[in-house]
Formats: C-alpha cells, structure tokens, sequence
C-alpha cells in the first residue's frame, strides 16, 4: 500500500533521513520506533506530503505521491501535537473537515460518540486540555474511513479509558484489513497491537521485520525487553 | 476550493479588523469631503489616503493573518486538498475582503460626491494597491517561518515602495541631471506600483502641469490609450508574478 524508496531529507544542515526505503502493506500494523529526533514523524511527514523530500520516491496505493493529492483520502492522520485554528470550535472543525469532503458520504463516528465530543463541541480548540485535543485528533483520523491510519503518539496524553477505546477501535480497524503505522514510546501499549516493527536511528532503518522475528532473534518475549536489547547490541 | 474561501472569509469577518478598517476608511473620506468645499483638495487627502494607508493595512493584516492561519493551513494539507487551492483560496479570501472594506470605504463615498474620472482611477488604484499587497504579503510570508521576520520584511516593503524608491529616484535624478532622464523616467515608474499609482491619479487630476517638462513627457505617454493599456497590464503583472512565484515557494514548503 505504501512504498517508499530512498528518501533523504536535509533540514538546513542536519540530515534527517539518510535513504529510507520500506514497504507496508494492508492489514499490517507497523510500529515506527526510534529515539527521539531520529526522523520517525519526519517520515510520516514526508508519506503525507507535508514535507517535500529532497529525493527519492514515495508511492500510495499505486500511485507517485509527488504528482497527486487525491491518494491522501486514503490516510487518516492523527498528530503528534495537533495543531487546529484556535477560535474554532470542536464542533465546528469537525462540521468544516465533513463540508470540504463531502463527496465521501460514509463517515465513521464511532471516536466522536466514544470520546463524548458532541457534548464538547461548544468548546473552542484553544481552550482545549492536551488529552482533549488528542481526542478530536483521533476522531477526525478515523472519520473518514481510510484505508491507511497513521497515528503518531497516539496514546500520548489520553487517559486510561480513552487510550483503551482508541486500542479497542484500532484492533477491529486493523481486522477490516486496514495499514496502520504507529509510532509509540510506551512499547508495552504496542506489544498488543502490532504485528511488525520497524527501527529507525538517526535517519536510517537498522531493523524491519515482523514482531515474531524480532522476538526471536532476541530470545525474548516481550517488545520492550526485545528492543531494549536489540538497541544494546547496536 | 469554494468552501475554503467560504471559511477564509468568515473568519476575516469575524475577525473584526477588517469591519473596522472599512469604518476608519468611510469616516475619513466622508470626512475630507465634508470639510473641503473644494473637492479638488479633499482628492488629494484621499489620495495620500490611498497610497499610504491602503497598502500599510493590506500587507500588515495579511501577513498576520497568514502567519495566524498557519494551524488551519496545516489542518487542510493532511486532507485531500491541493496545495495549490489552498494557497489561491487565501488569496481570493484576503484579497476580496480588503477590496470589498476599500470599496465601501473609499470606492462608494467617491462614487456618491463626486462622480468623476479621477474618482474611477482612484477607486481602481485603490483596488489594485491592495491586491497587490496582499500578494506581497503572501511572498513575505512563505519566505520565512519566523513571525517577527516575517511582518519586519513587510514593513520593510512598504517603507521601501512608499518612501525610500521615491527618495532613490531622486538621488538618480539629481546625480545624472546632466543627462535626459525623462523618458526613462516613465519606465522607472512601472518598478514601484505605488508611484504608477500615483502618476494616474495626478495625471486625471489636471494638475500635471506642476510636474513640469517630467509631467508632460508622463502626460504624453500615460494619456494614450497604448500608454494606459501598458499601465494596467504593468498593474496585472504585480499581482501576477508575485502571486505566482509565492505559490510556487509555498508548493515545495515543509510544514
């Protein structure tokens, strides 16, 4: 479903990413791993067009991302901070995003009424608590039913609950045969989810493969304890 | 692209500057013609009006606006959305809702005291200036992330169109006095639109006779109808290029 090849990016003098190239396919859910500021949101940036690589090529579902915008009806993106106009309200974003893609009739409002937003929706996106603002982030990535969930952070800030309902949504979405890539620090919330991890540091893959390879290269059987051990002996 | 630049705009609206600005613009021209019994002098107030105001507000507000939106631009790119009409629909957004406060602001109190050419010419200068500043702004701000940066490069911009090219010109003028800078004079003008601006406006107003032998060649060239073609379409190419390149900028920009 997505393909990337050798993608470098450059960002003033640092280089972000030193040529990625990965595959994902559909009813996987990949864990995107890695230290910090090793280039994990950087490439989820890159897949959604919203940073430009320097070279190499990325393609979604077939088609080259550089030459077309209509693939990315097919990603739901959840951000890390979510960043959304501030005088808004919930209600009123959520209104605007199912205005613009109104051609897309069937939405998916199964977050909206789990997280309780309609009772929210007066609240202005400025006003918004951290874990609130990941809520509506959640809720507008599933809306549209995409094929692809790119979900970065995703349980950063939630509370217990929502953080449960938001797992629960991604097990039955990623059955239905959907790619999800999810980037975490909290492995041990992965650990149930995922059925490959890819490593990233300082701007290049060092491992992509399933879990249960992971597992047994390492000898051990939980992905934290995996990890941990993989990263010591890098 | 339409129901992004519904959004635009109603955000403009409720943002009140704009209404605001639209009120200031309307109280000084009504006022100029009311204190003025001669509406030759109340056109020039109106003019400094239109070449100094005028483009200061369009290109402070919208480079703040633009830098203010930068969420919801980010909110748009991961949807299905051009980049291209993104970017177009906050031009068409900012640009129709300052046109529209000069048009009721200066445009409509012109229209109603003094129906007349310069009246149209200034009206059209206006519209012009402020388009064309609001593509400035645009250009500002897509060349730099930094907010201080951005709005200092646009005070600079305007300082730079409404003040120092005048005082460049004159520099030129008086270090090659020797030579026959008048004709060249003409071209110098479609540099800044400021200036071209201005010279239409004088030029309708029948007192280019101050401007001496310079008046007279600008008279000769601007008073035909090729000369005001040249200037209309110099007009079209400030909003265009600019407009353009800044689109280009903004396709290849990382958020």
């Amino acid at each position: 479903m997505i393909e990337v090849t050798n993608i470098t990016k450059k960002f003033g003098k640092l280089q972000v990413l030193k040529g990625i190239s990965a595959k994902c396919e559909a009813a996987q859910c990949i864990a995107l791993i890695g230290p910090n500021g090793c280039g994990k949101t950087t490439l989820i940036k890159n897949i959604l067009g919203m940073v430009v690589p320097d070279s190499g090529t990325i393609t979604v579902l077939g088609t080259d991302i550089s030459r077309g915008w209509k693939y990315r009806s097919a990603i739901g993106y959840m951000p890390q901070i979510g960043k959304y106009p501030e005088n808004m309200k919930i209600g009123q974003v959520i209104e605007m995003l199912m205005d613009i893609r109104r051609m897309e009739q069937k939405t998916d409002e199964d977050l909206i009424n789990a997280f309780a937003l309609p009772q929210l929706y007066h609240k202005r996106m400025g006003t918004l608590s951290g874990g609130t603002m990941q809520k509506v982030s959640a809720a507008i990535a599933f809306l549209f039913k995409p094929q692809i969930l790119i979900l970065d952070e995703p349980t950063a800030g939630l509370d217990p609950v929502a953080s449960e309902i938001l797992k629960e949504k991604i097990i039955t979405e990623k059955e239905n045969g959907k790619l999800f890539i999810i980037t975490s620090h909290i492995l041990s919330e992965l650990d149930e989810l995922v059925s490959r991890v890819i490593y990233m540091h300082d701007g290049n893959i060092l491992f992509n493969n399933t879990i249960e390879a992971l597992k047994a290269d390492t000898g051990e059987t939980k992905l934290s304890r995996a990890i941990a051990h993989f990263m010591s002996k890098n | 692209m339409g129901k992004i630049i519904k959004y635009i705009l109603l955000d403009i609206i409720k943002n009140k500057i704009v209404i605001a600005y639209t009120i200031f613009l309307l109280a000084i021209t009504l006022s100029v013609f009311s204190l003025e019994d001669n509406s030759q002098k109340g056109m020039l107030t109106l003019l400094n009006l239109v070449l100094f105001i005028v483009p200061l507000v369009s290109i402070i507000f919208s480079t703040i606006y633009i830098y203010n939106s930068s969420e919801y631009i980010e909110l748009l790119i991961s949807q299905p959305i051009q980049r291209k009409s993104i970017w177009l629909s906050i031009f068409v957004g900012l640009s129709s809702a300052l046109t529209l406060a000069f048009l009721l602001g200066v445009g409509l109190p012109l229209l109603l005291f003094e129906q007349s050419a310069v009246s149209f010419m200034m009206t059209a200068m206006g519209v012009f200036i402020s388009i064309i500043f609001v593509v400035l702004a645009m250009l500002a701000s897509v060349t730099t992330r930094d907010k201080a940066k951005g709005i200092g490069i646009t005070i600079l911009l305007w300082i730079y169109f409404s003040l120092l090219f005048d005082g460049l010109i004159l520099f030129l003028l008086f270090q090659f006095a020797d030579y026959p800078l008048e004709k060249p004079m003409v071209g110098v003008s479609m540099l800044n639109p400021l200036d071209l601006g201005r010279i239409l406006i004088l030029l309708k107003m029948d007192i280019s006779a101050l401007m001496g032998y310079t008046g007279a060649i600008f008279k000769d060239f601007f008073g035909t109808k090729t000369g005001m073609a040249l200037s209309v379409t110099v007009m079209f190419l400030w909003v265009l290029l600019p407009l353009l390149y800044s689109l280009r900028k903004f396709k290849h920009k990382d958020l």
